[in-house]
């Protein structure tokens, strides 16, 4: 991690409980500017609490969230929408809307901020579908019509097709085939590389990891325990990072049936 | 033994909390959809698309229930005044009622059975698929998306509707009553203009909107609150209908009141 340059987004005693359960339990990260970062950690850990808390879908209870150095839990609602307006988003489950064909999907957030006439929206999302390996001709189906690693890859477009300053990729390659996994990858890693972004995404896929990330994080009992550099993922020298890399059963780890 | 008198006693405040607070948070949303209605971007298309659903495609179901109530108006009311010799007052009660009363009440009925229900599942389901919250990050806002043109054309569709179910309703009372009960066609339909006054067809168009307001506003709240997969979709569901439908009844006797009492 570069030090002393302003991270990109900023965690700090993050705080959320749903009832008496508390998911994230003071959160402290980093995520640099222009760089990819992944969050790792087990299944219900808070990994998705976290990034809708940063998008302001959740409100967290406790703790600052600061974008370019900014302070969004305190920013006036109109400020906060300029700042959302910057950001993408892949939903774990997709989240599409299904009253629209796939391009509207595809280019909502560019009509719905008049950038672009619809008829020009047409071939952008054209554009955008092929960089995930679909053909132009999906653009016409409806969500329903399309499998589900389909549907993974037009959110995934949709999620980019507005050239966000900073991408969030809730799970950006489950569902999908070995193959097609790569190649989201490498479109990950172009969007931060050519487009400069900065991505923040949160995966269970260790090879994915290394090759979508440059630093990783670890969440365990609503807390970051370790942050390190993606490729050394597997021989950090941490215990817990390399028992959730390696998939070990025994180790510090325990699976929790109920918290 | 205290616990005997005092939980049910605290079940009922706590149920009383609760209804406060759902009626404090459905006023809000009221008010924030009401105000997404004058503040730009509007979604014409949208809100042409939900008008056309309400008051087009609910044409049928309405049409058919203010024929046959006319129909049964007349047929009753007969029967009732024949008794005194009054067979003329038929035209008459069966034009107020249908006007004033019915042709409001039963076409919102209808509309709250088929369109509340659609809202709260529409939204409900894009609720608890994050597809509201998918909104949100693309740059538009659901309550001025989703919810102000819905309850929009809600409330605007209602009035036409019954305006069309007035006149099948006393076309439908017009048939029983020339074709069945012997009246002259062109009595009949006199002695019904003659008894119409303009603030009945007035007040049964305004109690319209109200009715469309609520069945606009409870279809897509219930839907936006859902939670809890498709069994809280279900439910908002559910709510959706009983809710509009409850308030559709209280506000009726509340709004002849207010037009007609002394
Ligand atoms: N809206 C909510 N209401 C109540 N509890 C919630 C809500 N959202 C999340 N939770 C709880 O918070 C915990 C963390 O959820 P989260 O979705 O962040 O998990 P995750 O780390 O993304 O897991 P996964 O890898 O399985 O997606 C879970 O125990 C979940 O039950
Ligand atoms: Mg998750």
């Amino acid at each position: 991690m570069m030090h002393g340059a302003l991270p990109k987004i900023r965690l700090r005693g993050l705080r959320k409980a749903f009832g008496a359960k508390k998911v994230l339990d003071g959160v402290d990260l980093d995520v640099p500017a222009g760089q990819g970062t992944v969050i790792l950690g087990g299944s219900g850990s808070g990994k998705s609490v976290t990034i809708k808390c940063i998008l302001g879908l959740v409100e967290p209870d406790a703790g600052e969230i600061e974008i370019d150095g900014r302070d969004v839990l305190r920013m006036p609602r109109r400020e906060r929408q300029e700042m959302a307006d910057r950001i993408g988003m892949l939903f774990q489950n997709g989240a599409l809307f299904d009253s629209l064909p796939v391009w509207e999907n595809v280019c909502f957030k560019l009509l719905a901020q008049n950038r672009i006439t619809r008829a020009a929206a047409r071939d952008r999302a054209a554009e955008v579908l092929e960089q995930v390996g679909l053909a132009a001709s999906v653009g016409d189906l409806s969500p329903a019509e399309l499998s589900g690693g389909m549907q993974k890859r037009v959110a995934l477009a949709r999620a980019v097709a507005a050239r966000p300053e900073i991408v969030f990729f809730d799970e950006p390659t489950t569902g999908l085939d070995p193959i097609m996994g790569s190649v989201i990858d490498g479109l990950i890693a172009d969007v931060v590389k050519r487009l400069g972004a900065t991505a923040l995404s949160i995966t269970h896929d260790i090879a994915s990891a290394r090759r979508i990330a440059d630093t990783a994080a670890m969440i365990h009992r609503g807390r970051i325990v370790w942050t390190g550099p993606a490729a050394s993922l597997g021989q950090t020298g941490n215990a817990m990072v390399d028992q959730f890399a390696r998939g070990e059963r025994e180790g510090p780890i325990q699976m929790e049936l109920r918290r | 033994m205290a616990s005997l008198v005092l939980d049910p006693l605290a079940a009922l405040g706590r149920a009383a909390i609760g209804a406060c607070r759902a009626t404090g948070a459905v006023g809000l949303f009221a008010l924030e959809a009401v105000s997404h209605w004058v503040r730009p971007p509007f979604y014409g298309r949208l809100f042409w698309g939900a008008f056309v659903e309400i008051a087009w495609f609910s044409l049928p179901v309405v049409a058919l229930t203010a024929v046959f109530t006319g129909m049964v108006l007349a047929l009753q009311s007969y029967t009732g005044f024949a008794r005194f010799n009054a067979q003329s007052a038929v035209a008459s009660v069966v034009v107020i009622s249908l006007t004033r009363e019915l042709g409001p009440v039963l076409a919102a009925l209808m509309v709250a059975g088929r369109i509340g229900a659609a809202f709260a599942a529409e939204i409900g389901t894009m609720r608890v698929t994050d597809q509201i919250d998918a909104l949100t990050t693309l740059s538009t806002d659901p309550m001025k998306y989703l919810v102000a043109p819905r309850v929009l054309a809600a409330t605007l569709a209602l009035p036409l509707l019954v305006l069309v179910a007035d006149v099948l309703g006393v076309m439908g009372g017009w048939l029983i009553a020339t074709f069945k009960l012997g009246f002259v066609s062109a009595a009949y339909l006199k002695s019904t203009a003659d008894f119409l006054q303009t603030m009945d067809v007035v007040s049964g168009l305004a109690k319209a909107g109200v009715f469309g307001f609520v069945i606009g506003l409870m279809g897509t709240w219930c839907g936006y609150t859902s939670r809890g997969g498709a069994r809280g979709v279900g439910g908002a569901t559910t709510l959706a209908v009983v809710a509009s439908s409850i308030l559709i009844l209280a506000l009726d006797y509340a709004l002849t009141e207010a037009f007609f009492a002394q």
